[in-house]
């Protein structure tokens, strides 16, 4: 069964849809990439798929012993974040936040999973450092230790490149691959429709055309056709 | 001036004084963290409107205890405000701007047309300003707000890491299972609560000054969030204290006296964060 399946689901704010009737599926280990436009529902998806916001019809499937609060979740960064006084050892450790239920502290255990994470993100010298103080790729790793934290299984990324120089971009992505390789199914939104591309296992395009199957498939369908047009037309459309 | 001091320190109403403004400095400073970060500054300055629009209320309609009507009043409005901050049609701040300056309007109309006492602009000042009722506390009153505020700082202790946590991602902690939503329910209540006591203390007008400045003071110089709550507490009770003592030395009103000495403590932890 698929980690997550989407059926028949109909999305959008107070009963005006911006998503009909889609359908699709994320595999334990896959690598999706949800593309589109901006404003044809991108990041309403991704509440949905949270379980910050609820579906106007149809339903979100959980399967393979997934439970609703194993995502973890790279958002995009608010204004909030950005002068928030915190050491990035309290954020990393405010992943673990949601399973503690109603215990008040953080267990050893809990302690040790943000150390190991600081440590695969190499972010450990960093730990004492004021988060409001690191540049926008360290920012990101840290909290992606912090979604790491939460979950082992599954991640859910709100364009965790943009406001990045082409750089860290490139390491960003790079790491991302990596947590993929590891075993952890990603599902990541995206503008940059080439990254996409060169990293991503399936696509899913949403928006006037929809298309979901994997990306050999993407490049050959008309949704994936329109998207090739526009780069080639308009000189690339990364950063749009 | 030590030995005025002792010479005051041995009415028991001055004694009170310091116990109640300490405490009440103390709860509204720790509150004021997550507050000012979650850019609801002013929540304490609309709330505390309200408190005066619902004191008004109060007064006209005779209510023996007028504590039975402000409080409930502010704590809907407070869990109004809170809710309505993430995602309504009046943003935040304008919901908070509307609801302060018509409950203020609202009130003012109200002691004015149904007047009871001749002296109405000094009832509003001594209402908006801070009254002298820090003087004239019962000792119930100093065991109400004891108590109290020993519920607030247990309280936030144990929740300290929801609070974090709810505090800098709000959607990252309700995606991964804590309830935000309660959260910020509890803290809207508890942060009226807090104001409805402060009322006495400073005056309506100045608890804002409670709650934002200390937090404001300690981020100039403290960089984890931990650092930020403990000093900001700290600063808080010191600064309480020293603008309750100087008040009475001096002969100044308590309100703005604490005021004062919580902006001078921010002046100087801006230059210490400007040089470190």
């Amino acid at each position: 069964m698929a980690l997550l399946t989407a059926r028949n689901l109909c999305l959008g704010y107070e009963s005006h849809a911006i998503i009909d009737n889609l359908n699709f599926s994320v595999n334990e280990g896959d690598y999706l990439c949800i593309v589109g436009e901006n404003g044809s529902g991108k990041s309403t998806l991704m509440r949905t798929l949270l379980g910050l916001q609820a579906p106007i019809s149809g339903e979100i499937i959980m399967g393979d012993g997934l439970k609703l609060n194993e995502i973890g979740y790279l958002p995009q960064q608010t204004i909030v974040q950005k002068d928030f006084p915190a050491s990035v050892r309290e954020i990393v450790l405010s992943g673990c936040q949601g399973r503690r239920g109603l215990r008040p502290f953080y267990s050893k255990e809990d302690k040790a999973l943000a150390e190991e994470n600081m440590e695969r993100m190499s972010i450990t010298d960093l730990s004492g450092r004021c988060y409001r103080e690191l540049s926008g790729g360290q920012q990101q790793r840290v909290l992606l230790a912090r979604a790491l934290c939460a979950t082992g299984k599954i991640l859910l990324l709100d364009e965790p490149v943009s406001g990045l120089d082409p750089k860290v971009t490139a390491e960003m992505y790079a790491l991302i691959k990596e947590l993929n390789s590891d075993g952890i199914t990603i599902i990541m939104i995206s503008h940059d429709v080439s990254a996409a591309l060169k990293y991503a296992s399936h696509i899913l395009h949403i928006g006037d055309r929809v298309f979901f199957g994997n990306k050999e498939e993407y490049l050959t369908s008309p949704a994936g056709e329109f998207f090739r047009l526009q780069q080639t037309g308009e000189g690339g459309e990364a950063d749009a | 001036m030590l030995e005025t001091l002792s010479r005051y320190m041995e009415f028991p109403f001055v004694r009170y004084a310091i116990i109640v403004g300490v405490l009440i400095a103390l709860c509204s400073s720790l509150l004021g963290v997550p507050l000012v970060l979650k850019r609801f500054s002013f929540i304490g300055d609309g709330l505390s409107h309200v408190a005066f629009g619902a004191m008004a209320i109060a007064t006209v309609l005779k209510v023996s205890n007028n504590m039975l009507l402000i409080l409930p009043i502010t704590v809907l409005s407070a869990i109004l405000l809170l809710r309505t901050g993430t995602n309504t049609k009046i943003k935040g701040d304008a919901a908070i701007a509307m609801i302060s300056v018509g409950a203020l309007a609202f009130g003012y109309l109200l002691m004015n047309i149904f007047s009871t006492s001749s002296n109405i602009s000094g009832d509003v000042c001594s209402t908006l300003f801070g009254s002298t009722s820090i003087l004239t506390l019962r000792k119930e009153e100093v065991w109400l707000c004891a108590i109290l505020s020993v519920i607030v700082v247990v309280a936030y202790i144990f929740l300290y890491n929801k609070i974090f946590a709810v505090t800098f991602d709000e959607d990252f902690a309700k995606a991964t299972g804590t309830n935000a939503g309660f959260y910020n329910l509890l803290i809207a209540i508890v942060i009226a609560v807090i104001i409805v006591l402060a009322m006495n203390l400073v005056g309506s007008l100045l608890i804002s000054a409670l709650v934002i400045f200390p937090a404001l003071s300690s981020m100039r110089v403290f960089k984890t969030f931990k650092s930020v709550t403990i000093c900001s507490a700290i600063l808080s009770v010191i600064c309480a204290l020293a603008g309750i003592l100087v008040s009475i030395l001096a002969g100044t009103p308590v309100g703005s006296t604490i005021v004062a000495v919580d902006v001078a403590a921010f002046f100087i932890f801006y230059i210490v964060g400007k040089f470190r």
